[in-house]
Parts: structure tokens; sequence; C-alpha cells
């Protein structure tokens, strides 16, 4: 029988079928931060376990890092903690650590492709639900929580049941000024944030061939917002082009078998998915959040709907509560929305091709006086390293921006970098949920050029015009 | 792990649709090294005004909910992070059984591992046990039946992985039943390694 990606995948790494669609799954590789893991590590120590396979495993501190002045002490003595329980576990457990004043260090979703760590037809997890992210190579990767991280430290396994395939396919070509993240938005806007769940997707079509490797990373992180805990591209040889010679590739001596093997896990032409969801590219346009759910969301040229325009009750009292929160009224037209802050960044939005496109936008121009902060806050300091190389700083500096250290920064409030209460925030990031830039912060979800071209007018804009 | 075989309680109703776990645990209570104590800071922005005073007759702490075992919540509940913080939070307020319409992936495998049953009925049910949370009147979760049960006897059968029935009912603990047979996941390594050497 023909079978998807998923499925040869998931074939390859059953150690032991227990029917029903319930397998033992062997883990290839796991990446843990400090957030989800110590009482993982507490878990082991209780009951006298040890890591199987420490060579499996690297960490790196991204979610409560401050993004300036590290040379000073961690504002907060409880991410402090946290981020010194990672450094004194990875010690006990020898496993491989990036430390935060490491030039590889960055937001784990960053690091993982970046060092060649991610690879096609592999299984890989993090205590994180975006692991999606590293689907864009053909990896069967997903969020796991504490205790599964726990499970697979201990046997490098993880008892799990199938799930269902879906396959999204995107062709046409993306009008100019739109991206991976509008591609990603306008999925999660069709399926809805639930649309996916049970699922795995795999994104197919020529658009998403046509994206780059750090496009294919933005699609496939949010697929968790669609509700699938995992996101797949079929690898191809833009994919191996970018794998080849990082520090944890194959080497030269298996680089061929490697590749082999790759092309193997890609889904015969005639499998079969459970549900299958289609868009034409060229439909797409830049898309922005307006409510507390990445599925409340419309093209730039939108405006704020109607409460009573949803079908289910239950719906419509929530954007009631979520319109009330984010201070807008139906009929708003979302490019008089006026921004506060602007963020970009996070394990969506953080790679090169992410601060080319917000820098490519400025065009001398400079952030608007009523922006209270605009900041640019790169996922890896390679990617750092990177944008200097090529003078981004300079540009994102001259304009009014704060170029940042690495980390998760405010996306998710676990750090000094926060929003206000009321504060609009321009955000390159996943998830506009209630307060997660802080309390009372209002996040509208965008790309990284309508979030510069936010900063410089002061309001929302059509990037396409702009 | 605590069994869970059957309870019966007064449920709280939570109707709320994409109830995401920054909600159910915001992420400035994520920076603790333990499981317990999660609790008070559950649904915080629901049981807290901007100021951080507790609003003493919100829906979870106001009686009989304060001692609800179950919760009665919207569709699409638990989405968004892996966070397990996100069901130690609801264990320590006292919950074992989520009853909705629909529950995010990684949220529903969280909740089996720490004995909480996430039980998924059609809408209209769920409205039905939202009306007998209303009006305070107690539910039976049946996990042995797949059954919930209502005061008047009227029951919903419901369907349950089988995965994290088999945990739930027994409190198990997954590591040491998997460790227990540890000689497969040796042999399947050794398999491994020669067809993808590269991984080893």
């Amino acid at each position: 029988m023909p079978q998807t990606m998923y499925d040869k995948i998931w074939q390859q790494h059953v150690v032991e079928d227990r029917g029903n669609g319930v397998a033992l799954l062997y883990i290839d590789r796991h990446l843990i931060h400090e957030v989800t893991s110590p009482q993982a590590f507490d878990g082991l120590r209780l009951a006298g376990r040890t890591v199987r396979r420490a060579d499996t495993i690297i960490a790196v501190p991204d979610h409560n890092v401050p993004t300036k002045d590290r040379h000073l002490p961690n504002p907060d003595p409880s991410s402090a903690e946290q981020l010194a329980t990672l450094e004194a576990n990875v010690q006990e457990f020898g496993i491989n650590y990036i430390p935060v004043d490491d030039v590889r260090q960055g937001i784990v979703h960053v690091i993982g492709p970046e060092q060649g760590i991610t690879q096609p037809g592999i299984t890989m997890v993090c205590g994180d639900s975006h692991t999606s992210t590293h689907g864009a190579f053909g990896a069967l990767a997903f969020g796991i929580g504490t205790s599964e991280i726990e499970h697979c430290f201990a046997t490098q396994t993880l008892v799990l049941k199938k799930s269902q395939t879906m396959r999204v396919t995107v062709n046409g070509k993306l009008p100019p000024g739109c991206s991976a993240k509008d591609m990603a938005l306008a999925v999660i806007g069709k399926i809805g944030t639930a649309g996916g769940t049970g699922h795995v997707i795999e994104y197919a079509g020529s658009m998403v061939q046509d994206l780059s490797m750090e496009g294919r990373m933005t699609l496939c992180n949010m697929s968790i917002e669609a509700g699938a805990r995992a996101g797949m591209i079929a690898p191809d040889a833009k994919t191996f082009r970018y794998i080849k010679g990082r520090p944890y590739a194959p080497k030269p001596e298996h680089w061929n078998a490697a590749v082999n093997h790759w092309k193997s896990i890609v889904g015969d032409k005639d499998a079969v998915f459970d549900k299958e969801v289609a868009l034409e590219a060229t439909d797409i346009a830049p898309m922005i959040t307006w409510g507390a759910s990445p599925e409340d969301v419309v093209p730039v040229t939108g405006v704020v709907p109607a409460p009573e325009s949803f079908s289910d009750p239950n719906k419509v009292q929530s954007v009631k509560n979520a319109l009330n929160y984010m201070g807008l009224l139906p009929g708003e037209a979302m490019t008089n929305v006026l921004v506060d802050r602007v963020f970009v960044g996070s394990c969506t939005n953080s790679r090169i091709e992410d601060l080319r496109a917000a820098a490519a936008i400025i065009k001398s121009r400079r952030v608007a006086n009523s922006v209270k902060q605009a900041i640019i806050v790169p996922g890896s300091g390679l990617v750092k390293k990177m944008a200097e190389d090529e003078g981004l700083d300079q540009i994102f500096l001259a304009a009014g921006f704060e170029w940042r250290e690495p980390g998760c920064s405010m996306c998710l409030a676990m750090n000094p970098d926060k929003a206000d209460p009321g504060d609009h925030v321009a955000s390159t990031s996943n998830r506009n949920f209630v307060s997660r830039q802080g309390p009372g912060a209002r996040t509208h979800l965008v790309s990284p050029a309508m979030a510069v071209g936010a900063a410089i007018a002061g309001h929302f804009v059509d990037v396409r015009n702009f | 792990m605590q069994p869970f075989t059957s309870i019966t309680s007064v449920a709280t109703p939570f109707p709320q649709v994409n109830v995401d776990t920054d909600i159910i645990i915001a992420g400035e209570f994520l920076k603790t090294t333990k499981r317990t104590g999660l609790g008070r800071h559950a649904f915080h922005s629901v049981r807290y005004d901007v100021n951080g005073h507790h609003i003493a007759d919100n829906i979870f702490d106001r009686t009989p909910y304060c001692r609800a075992e179950i919760l009665v919540a919207g569709q699409n509940f638990g989405c968004g992070s892996s966070r397990e913080h996100a069901p130690w939070a609801i264990a320590d307020m006292g919950y074992r059984c989520i009853v909705a319409s629909g529950f995010a992936d990684i949220f529903a495998g969280n909740c089996a591992k720490n004995g909480i049953v996430t039980v998924t009925l059609p809408q209209d049910q769920v409205d039905v046990l939202e009306c007998e949370a209303e009006a305070c009147r107690e539910i039976t979760v049946d996990l042995v039946a797949k059954s919930i049960i209502l005061a008047e006897g009227m029951a919903f059968p419901f369907d349950y992985n089988p995965v994290h029935r088999h945990l739930l009912l027994n409190g198990l603990d997954e590591i040491g039943q998997t460790l227990q047979n540890e000689d497969v996941i040796t042999k399947y390594e050794k398999e491994r390694m020669h067809v993808t050497p590269w991984q080893f």
C-alpha cells in the first residue's frame, strides 16, 4: 500500500507494535530547555534512573534569558534558578549544552536546524509545542510534556498512538509582500485552531517547494496553531544543501548513504491522506490577527468582524470577549489600528531571511515617534552574527530599532521583554493569546515585513504598497 | 499516580472555546522547578483582576464549584503550548476530569500522565452537561464503563485513547513499564545502527 512520509517514518521507528495504532516509538533526537525539563530530571533522580542516550540530547537556554545586559545577573531570581538548574542537570547527566554566552546559543528551534541536528527521516522531540518547526526538513518532530521528556530520557522511546494525516496543498505563487508567515496564518484562518487536531500535516504543492528552508520552518512552526502536533515537508535538494557541512550533519563517509535514505522517506505519489486542504498562493494577502486566537485572522485589507457573524454561539461569546480585550470595534479597518510596540523575533520569524525581509522594508525610514519600543531579536548568536556581517544591524539601529541578543524574548513574557497592559503589539511570534506578551497586552500576529511596516507608520499598513 | 475508575461530583461550567494553556497557567508562573503548588495560579485572568486581587465570586472559587472534581469546558480546550504545568495546575485545584467537545492533543496526553481524564463528547451532550453543572447537579464519570451518567440516570458513552485509558485505570508508572521491556529497545538500536549509522 502506498505510504505517506509520516507512515514511513512512523513505521521505521516502531520498537514495539502494541495494536490499535499504538506503538512504542524510538526517538532519535531530543532538544531541551530550562522551562519544561527540571521536573523530568527530578523524576529520574527520584526513581534512581538515568539518561539512556545522552548523545541524542542537546540543551540550550532560551525562554528565560534576557536579551540585553547579559553581563548583569538575571533580574528575575526564579528565572535565574531555572537556568542554573538546567546547567546543573546537564552536568550531572552528561548532556551536550550550549551555554548562554556561546555564539551558538539561541531559540531551541533555531539551533536544531542551524547545528545540523534536525535531519530528514528522524523522530525528534522537545518539551515545547513549536517543535513542529523541524518538520520542515522531513523529520517527524513534535512537542511533548514533561512526563514524556522523562520517559524519553529514561527509555529513548515514547508510547504513542498514530495520528491521522492531513495534506495541505498550496499551489501558485505568493504575491510580492507576502511570506511563509502569511501562508501559515491563511491556513489557520481556513481550518481553525482545532482543524488539525489529531492529525499530522504534510505541506505540499509548488509554493511550498518554492519556499526557502527558513520559510518552510515558519510554515511548519505554526502547525500547532492549527491544532496539528506535527507539520512536515518532503525533503529535497534544498534541504540536503542546507544540512551539508553543519556541525551535527552526517560525516562525509556517511553523506551519500544519508541522502539516499532521506530520499527514500518521501511519501509515495499515490498515498492517501485522511484529510485534504488546498489553498491558492495567489489568493493570499499579508495577514493580521484581530483577536485572541490565531484563527482570528484577516487580510490586512480587512476589518474587525462582528461577533454575530459567527455561527457557533460559544464562538460568538469568545469573539465578544476577544474584542473587549483587544479594545477593537466591529467594522474597524485593520490598518487603522495603532501600534505601541513592535517585536520581530521568536521561533517563527527570527532567522536570517526574516531579518532581511524586515530590513528591506525600512528604506531609510524611521520608527514612528508614537511607537514606544521596536525590538529585533535574532533567533541565535549565529543568526545575529550573519546579520551583522551583512550590515542589517546598522539598518535597524539607524531606523530606531533595538538590536538584541538571541532568545524567546517578547513571544511569551517569561523574561524582561514584555508589553504593558493595553499595548497593541505588532508581533512576528505565533500566539496572540490573552496576556501572552504580558498581562493585558494586545498581540497582533504578522510577518516580519508587516511588523516593520507598522513600526514605521505607527499603525498597520499593507506592505504591498509601502 | 492515583488510579481513576469512577468519580461523582458537581462540575464547574466553563464553556469558553479555545481555552489555551496560557489561560490555564500563564507563562509568568512557569518559572518553577516543581510540579506542585500551581493551583493557586491556575486560570489567573479569570480568578484575579488586573491588579492581582482575588475575584471572590469567580466561577472556580465559588461554592459548590470550589470542590468540583469535574470541569465542563468549551471546544478545543488546552490548545497552545506543551507545558505540563497546565494539567499540574488543574490537578492541584482538585479536578480529576474535564469534559469538552475537543481537546488539543498534547494537553490530553499530558492530562493522562497526571491522572486527569479528558472526555470528548459531541457538543450537544456537552451542552446538556453544562446545564447540569449550572444547576449544581452531580455527574458521574465512569472510565471503566466509558460512560458519563447524569443525576437522573441518562448516560453518555464515550471513546477513549487506549494508551491513556490503560495508564489512568491502573495509575501506572509508564517509564517503569517500558523499562521492563528494555531488551526490545536495545534490539531496535542494534538493528538501526546499520540502517542509519550517522544517527549513532
